[in-house]
């Protein structure tokens, strides 16, 4: 509890930060355990509503609007017709899962702890500073469009192709 | 703000993922862990350019969004296809290219 009363730490930042973790981490666990796929897809809206929420309380203003048009606007309506596609039936289904599904729990567990030991270890005590202001988006164009040119055209290819691609595969012939 | 948080966070996200990865067995269940996974890349990426204060993390994230993107565009196209010509999209049932 004494990180709560210290100086240097901004206490509602840090109470935002866990209300919305909380809710991000309920919600990524119901994606992987409920019976039921469109819920799956509803409980992810949430989690990525909250990934874009935590870009806020990390000062990245223009990743959270990405966030929200990208993969809530498109990536979920992508999802939402797949599954709608795909599904015979409406409703929970009982074999969404594997049958080893159990061996699932402890690798991740395992994979867990190994990354929490190492987080812990390396930035158990380190305070990031108060951000004096969002990251600006003249910052990000400027790197968009200096040293990260080339990959930003490359990354513009990889959707040209991605979106052919899309409808070579997906159209009846 | 402690630096853990955010970096705890995408751990915690990330094993989740792997999780759904391993014991889902319908292709859209497993398109949508690998969201989860990606999402807690780009969390961790986020967190390290507010500690180092510098622009470079936002356009990784951003490169990763995008690639995410075109991925699940392509992946629930494949999905799409091989359930028109299969009538199910149950991964275990796919053993075509088995060796």
């Amino acid at each position: 509890m004494s990180a709560f009363l210290a100086t240097e730490v901004n206490v509602a930042q840090n109470v935002g930060f866990y209300i919305i973790a909380a809710l991000m981490v309920y919600g990524a666990l119901r994606v992987v355990s409920t019976r039921n796929v469109v819920h799956a897809a509803l409980w992810l809206v949430v989690v990525l509503g909250g990934v874009a929420a935590q870009y806020i309380l990390a000062a990245a203003e223009f990743v959270a609007v990405s966030q929200v048009m990208v993969y809530i606007g498109a990536v979920m309506v992508l999802f939402l017709f797949g599954i709608m596609l795909t599904r015979a039936t409406i409703g929970a289904e009982s074999d969404l899962n594997n049958r080893g599904w159990g061996i699932g729990i402890p690798v991740a567990a395992l994979l867990l702890a190994v990354m929490v030991w190492a987080i812990i270890d390396e930035f158990g005590s380190s305070i990031i500073d108060e951000p004096a202001q969002p990251m600006p988006t003249t910052a990000l164009s400027d790197v968009f469009l200096r040293e990260g040119l080339v990959p930003f055209l490359a990354l513009s290819f990889v959707l040209l192709a991605a979106a052919i691609g899309a409808i070579v595969l997906a159209r009846k012939d | 703000m402690y630096a853990a948080n955010f970096l705890l966070l995408g751990a915690v996200l990330f094993s989740i993922g792997v999780f759904g990865v391993i014991a889902r067995r319908n292709a859209v269940m497993v398109l949508m862990s690998i969201e989860l996974i990606l999402n807690a890349v780009n969390i961790n990426l986020i967190a390290f350019a507010l500690m180092n204060d510098s622009a470079e993390g936002h356009v990784f994230a951003l490169y990763v969004i995008a690639v995410a993107a075109a991925e699940v565009g392509v992946g629930l196209a494949m999905v799409l296809m091989i359930y028109r010509n299969r009538r199910s999209i149950a991964l275990d049932e796919l053993s075509e290219m088995r060796g």
